[in-house]
């Protein structure tokens, strides 16, 4: 492993991030289960800018259903996207462990097992789901890290990954028993843990928004810095940057966003992985080129993830979880591949 | 040592089948239960049996309606009516444990799900064991209260159940008859599970006119579904059906206040329909309730 090559991000690759991103809401727009005209909803749409007044010809049901539950969907699950891309990312650089990914680490699972408590004790869907999630998954990262380096040393990513396994473990553990004693909101609980889109509205991407604009802002100013710390700690040092700070900041930043994803849309697992290591594969190896792309890919990824989950099987819906594991778990299949491949 | 434990084991069978035989005809005077022992199912059942675990709801509402709940000695978590039901001792049918089963010292078992070898561990240890699947049909409902008559020995108070049941049935259906045909969304639970017109709930739908926006799907394809709202808007139902009143706290309020939902049809002329989950979702006497409660609801033939 070489040092990472301070590389920019070229203009170019920023518009074609956006470029892709812009197609894959397009798509997630104009496509759905309801049989609406691509023409109508695009009339739709522009109809709501100033200084255009078009006649779409949709009902009111129909532009209920562009408004109230397509567009708000596909800005979630850009927003979803987005931050677990940029927070699986920064893991890997801030713990230098290119297999991290907020799955990997526990924090999902510790979200999941203060959501499963709110869910069995509030109802789901309560005001309470959201922090309860937040708060399992701060402690899920906290008991990974201490675990992971009071073991093995910061340094030390296979037991890194160890500590996120037995935290994971026990988390789900705990979860699964307090959802055994609450048969009756299982299918609630297991809805939630498969992750799902399908209750978007407005008021789930209010809620997102703040978190994810805070984690995917502090992420990407911490750029250059996990680009530093990539070089090694002492050579940081040198350069007047203090690793533990930096430590810190990324993992608050990442675990906040991932435990705001987790608590509006469930477990979505892989995105953190896939997107990054693509971006790493196409873009470069500087932290600088892949958080931004990571930014634009992840949203772009989760919309068309989310577009298969509702469209495949329609009138039906497929846990969107369940889309990017499908995804994401041959694709992790050849990282590895390339990895090992690469080393020998 | 491994002719000490087949000399044990060849000790416990004759004792347990000794207790067996004394259960059947102690002293040879007829036993109340005439006809027994009877074999059902492939399981035998020595005596009219005086205790009966019942872990699935439909069934302990059943036995009940036959007369056969003084016998009933445990339920499961779910088995809430009648109400006696709540004050028999509770198993977890759905983590189901062969040995606290057994240390109930049942002479009849009542399962509807099975996670594993349950059925053949509680027949090894010479509790007769039923394993009743979810019925497919109407008939399925009928054949397995008759079932649960014969091993009980109260056939006559279960072929009059399901007689009066198919009475009912075919009084509410003829009421229906010649009215507007309407489609429906069933709702199972908030995430938007919904049943199509193929599945057994979809069949009493059925039988008042109703169709399912889902469309014709079996317990195979589509039969449980998880819908789209962005499906379920499109498809605009006639009415909504709300089996997640209770599980849930589903109601006619938070549906109209789900996003985009207020431009539902059934929202806006107010035919979202508030059921019972539990009679809802069981197939024992009170499905002539639910049937009778939706038809009131939809509305006769004018």
């Amino acid at each position: 492993m070489s040092p990472a090559v301070p590389r920019t991000l070229s203009p170019a690759a920023v518009a074609g991030g956006f470029g892709i991103l812009a197609a894959a809401f397009l798509a997630g727009v104009l496509i759905g289960p309801a049989d609406i005209g691509p023409g109508a909803v695009l009339k739709e749409l522009a109809d709501r800018l100033p200084f255009v007044s078009l006649d779409s010809g949709l009902d009111s049901r129909q532009a209920a259903i562009v408004w109230e539950l397509r567009l708000p969907r596909t800005v979630l699950g850009g927003l979803v996207g987005a931050t677990l891309a940029v927070a699986g990312g920064a893991y890997q650089g801030v713990f230098r462990n290119p297999l991290a990914d907020p799955y990997l680490l526990g924090v999902a699972a510790g979200a999941g097992l203060g959501a499963t408590v709110a869910i069995v004790n509030a109802g789901p869907g309560a005001a309470v789901v959201p922090p309860a999630a937040f708060a399992g998954a701060v402690l899920a990262v906290i008991l990974t890290y201490a675990l992971g380096v009071g073991a093995g040393g910061r340094s030390s990513g296979v037991t890194l990954i160890l500590a996120g396994v037995a935290v994971a473990a026990f988390f789900t553990a705990a979860q699964t028993f307090v959802q055994q004693r609450h048969a009756d909101s299982v299918r609630e609980v297991f809805s939630w843990i498969l992750g799902r889109l399908g209750g978007a509205g407005w008021s789930e991407v209010v809620i997102m928004l703040p978190y994810a604009a805070t984690a995917i802002v502090a992420l990407l100013l911490h750029r250059r810095l996990l680009d530093v710390l990539a070089v090694g700690e002492e050579e940081a040092r040198t350069l007047g940057v203090r690793p533990e700070r930096v430590r810190l900041v990324v993992v608050l930043a990442a675990t906040l966003g991932t435990a705001a994803a987790v608590s509006v849309s469930g477990l979505i697992g892989f995105v953190g992985i896939v997107v990054p290591h693509t971006v790493r594969l196409l873009g470069g190896v500087s932290y600088r080129i892949i958080l931004p792309l990571a930014v634009l890919g992840g949203a772009a990824f989760l919309v068309l993830a989310d577009l298969a989950a509702r469209t495949v099987l329609s009138p039906s819906e497929i846990p969107i979880g369940v889309v990017t594991a499908f995804v994401g778990g041959p694709f992790f299949a050849v990282v590895l591949w390339n990895t090992r491949r690469g080393r020998a | 040592m491994s002719r000490w434990i087949a000399l044990a084991v060849a000790v416990l069978v004759g004792s347990a089948a000794g207790c067996g035989g004394q259960a059947a005809t102690p002293d040879g005077v007829p036993q109340p239960g005439a006809g027994f022992p009877v074999e059902v199912a492939g399981a035998t059942i020595a005596a009219p049996p005086e205790r009966i675990v019942s872990a699935s709801a439909s069934h302990t509402e059943i036995l009940f309606a036959i007369g056969a709940g003084d016998s009933v000695v445990a339920t499961d978590l779910f088995s809430n009516y009648p109400s006696q039901a709540e004050e028999t001792e509770k198993i977890d049918a759905f983590n189901l444990s062969v040995e606290a089963v057994a240390a109930l010292d049942p002479d009849l078992v009542i399962l509807a799900f099975d996670p594993g070898g349950a059925v053949d561990a509680l027949s090894g240890l010479g509790i007769p064991t039923l394993l009743f699947d979810p019925p497919v049909t109407l008939s399925d409902v009928f054949a397995q209260i008759t079932t649960l008559g014969t091993a009980t020995g109260r056939s006559d108070e279960a072929g009059s159940l399901a007689a009066e049941m198919e009475g009912e049935i075919e009084r509410i259906a003829a009421s229906r008859e010649g009215g507007a045909a309407f489609t429906y969304y069933h709702e199972l639970d908030p995430t938007l599970f919904s049943v199509a017109s193929g599945t057994f709930i979809g069949s009493l739908y059925g039988l008042l006119g109703l169709e399912s926006i889902v469309g014709p799907g079996d317990a195979d394809a589509l039969g449980y579904a998880q819908l789209t709202a962005e499906f379920v808007l499109d498809a605009d139902p006639d009415f909504v059906f709300l089996a997640d009143t209770r599980c849930c706290g589903e109601s006619a309020a938070t549906v109209a206040a789900r996003p985009g939902w207020d431009a539902l049809s059934a929202v806006r002329e107010d035919r979202v329909v508030e059921l019972d989950d539990d009679v809802a979702s069981r197939w024992g006497p009170r499905l002539v309730d639910f049937l009778a409660f939706v038809a009131e609801a939809v509305g006769g033939s004018s």
